[in-house]
């Protein structure tokens, strides 16, 4: 990360602890908002988090380490979370899951050289009623077939090209 | 699909007024008459939760909506949240009022962060309208306010006490228990930890009265419980039904007539066969939180309970021994059985060790997670014995 980045993730987090306060329960949010951010936790912003905390960062790892939805490595763009639990299994998940490594050429678990997808398997995300569900980033899919696969992933990458309108700049807060 | 829900006649803002219209004993007594016992799953007794948390001395208590709804096949909060948000907010205020609380947090699970930006909105209406803030609700010196907090994606933090772990900022591994979040919780302080619908009822005993609630239902397990149901069914959906009703009038609502088993409770619930569809889903028989899960006649069980127990493994905080390493063999039990390599005797030693996990493992978690197996080995043992490789049933 070059200095400046740094500087910029020192900042951010100061405005973060303002908001949410400097004891361990702002622990959380500003590991989320790090992850929402940066697509993981560095090294450094949890050294970071750990000093404005006042916890040692060994702390700050075994909270990013417990939780699925955080992670210490780099994450695609998007992050497909396909639901393995019962209703979904049953709905017919292996053949989204399988259709979903054909179409990106990387298994559950990894990322695309690109970085823009990372398959991932969810546990039960609440939508037992229509499965196959997966989430990308926050954006819900139900009722996913073979078939519509690849209209998820061309969904998502016709938000990355250079004339999809584009969103606001993200901040922490 | 969905049956026509209560909370869908319940306004905004009315179980608050009345209950404010009174005060904390009013609120208390009116609870207890009701008798409503917790939608998460334990089910234990509301108004005794509110009661030892009002009785706690200290000015900061806090009421926490346990939104992190993880338990495979359950969906209802999720359609709560989405459709009837308020009334979840009604009841958190009023279980504010009744134990002198000034501090509500609702706990959304990761999966739900979707739902976000719709749940700050309602929270920003609710302070414009005066329903919260300083003189909240109209009452005079009561300050009350709800922030949200996210989870991260871990089924434990469903757990009460691992939950407030954290909103503490740790890693979500349930304490001992005592004490209880009624007298230390969040920070140490009291808390009540209430379900995302048993917040709702709440509000809908202010708006409806307790006579109505605690006319519904049986004598031991009063009023109506919502139903996630799923699987093998033709109307899977969100459904309402008093409690007490019977597995097969709830199959028969679903469309699912001719099936072959039901879990009920999730993953950490029981597996029950079709000779027992007599039985009643309520606390004095078969207690849920709302997970109904349908398997149609060409299920294979084994299929089933290996999807659970692959569950169980990846969700296992880790911090006891029994559940930790518990799951880990009953799904290799699961896998030998799949294979046609387990003896007898030693699935007679899994059940075993199924059993002791049930007492041994420090929370909810490690002791149901067990139940599923041992239902399926108990009611399906013709099923899952004596396979061949490669064969299912």
């Amino acid at each position: 990360m070059l200095v400046t980045n740094r500087n910029i993730l020192d900042q951010e987090l100061q405005v973060l602890i303002d908001k949410c306060g400097s004891d361990r329960t702002a622990l959380m949010p500003a590991l989320q908002a790090v992850q929402r951010k940066y697509g993981f936790v560095t090294d450094f912003a949890m050294q970071k988090i750990a000093d404005v905390l006042g916890i040692h960062p060994v702390e700050v790892h075994g909270v990013v380490s417990f939780y699925s939805f955080l992670s210490e490595k780099p994450l695609g763009r998007f992050v497909i979370r396909l639901c393995q639990t019962i209703s979904c299994d049953m709905a017919g998940k292996d053949r989204i899951a399988s259709q979903l490594e054909n179409e990106l050429g990387i298994k559950f678990g990894e990322t695309t050289t690109d970085k823009t997808f990372t398959l991932e398997w969810a546990n039960c995300i609440g939508l037992c009623d229509q499965g196959p569900a997966l989430l990308v980033n926050d954006i819900l899919w139900t009722k996913v077939t073979p078939q519509r696969v690849l209209e998820i992933i061309e969904e998502c990458r016709a938000r990355l090209s250079p004339h999809a309108i584009q969103g606001q700049e993200e901040h922490l807060v | 699909m969905s049956t026509e829900l209560t909370f869908s006649q319940i306004e905004k803002y009315a179980g608050v007024k009345t209950a404010a219209a009174g005060g904390r004993a009013d609120i208390l007594a009116t609870m207890k008459t009701a008798g409503m016992r917790g939608r998460g799953g334990a089910g234990f007794p509301v108004s005794v939760k509110w009661n030892l948390a009002a009785a706690a001395t200290g000015p900061d208590k806090f009421i926490v909506c346990n939104a992190d709804e993880g338990e495979p096949g359950t969906f209802k909060d999720r359609l709560i949240l989405s459709e009837y948000a308020d009334i979840v907010f009604d009841g958190m205020t009023i279980a504010a009022i009744a134990v002198g609380a000034a501090k509500g947090i609702l706990y959304l699970r990761g999966e739900y962060v979707y739902l976000l930006n719709d749940l700050e909105a309602v929270l920003a209406r609710r302070r414009e309208d005066g329903m919260l803030g300083q003189n909240a609700a109209g009452r005079e010196g009561f300050d009350f306010d709800i922030d949200i907090r996210m989870g991260s994606g871990a089924y434990v933090c469903g757990e009460e006490t691992a939950l407030i772990e954290s909103l503490e900022g740790n890693r979500g591994e349930p304490r001992n228990r005592p004490p209880f979040p009624v007298d230390t919780g969040y920070r140490g302080r009291p808390t009540v930890v209430n379900n995302v619908e048993t917040l709702a009822w709440a509000a809908c005993i202010f708006a409806k009265g307790a006579e109505w609630f605690n006319g519904l239902g049986t004598e031991k397990s009063v009023g109506l419980k919502l139903l996630s149901i799923s699987g093998d069914c033709a109307n899977p959906g969100v459904y309402e039904f008093p409690l007490g009703v019977s597995i097969a009038d709830v199959l028969t609502a679903v469309g699912a007539e001719n099936s072959k088993a039901v879990q009920v409770g999730g993953a950490s619930g029981l597996c029950i066969p079709a000779c027992q569809f007599d039985r009643k889903i309520a606390f004095e028989d078969v207690a849920t939180g709302g997970s109904v899960i349908v398997f149609g006649a060409d299920r294979d069980m084994l299929d089933v309970v290996d999807n659970f127990m692959e569950f169980f493994v990846e969700e296992s905080c880790g911090q006891c021994t029994p559940c930790r390493e518990g799951n880990e063999k009953l799904l290799e039990g699961v896998q030998m059985l799949a294979a046609g390599k387990c003896s007898m005797k030693y699935l007679k030693e899994l059940c075993s060790l199924g059993k002791t996990m049930q007492v041994a493992s420090k929370c909810g978690l490690g002791q149901s997670s067990p139940n599923a197996f041992l239902s399926v080995v108990e009611h399906f043992s013709d099923e899952i014995l004596g396979r061949t490789e490669g064969s299912n049933a």
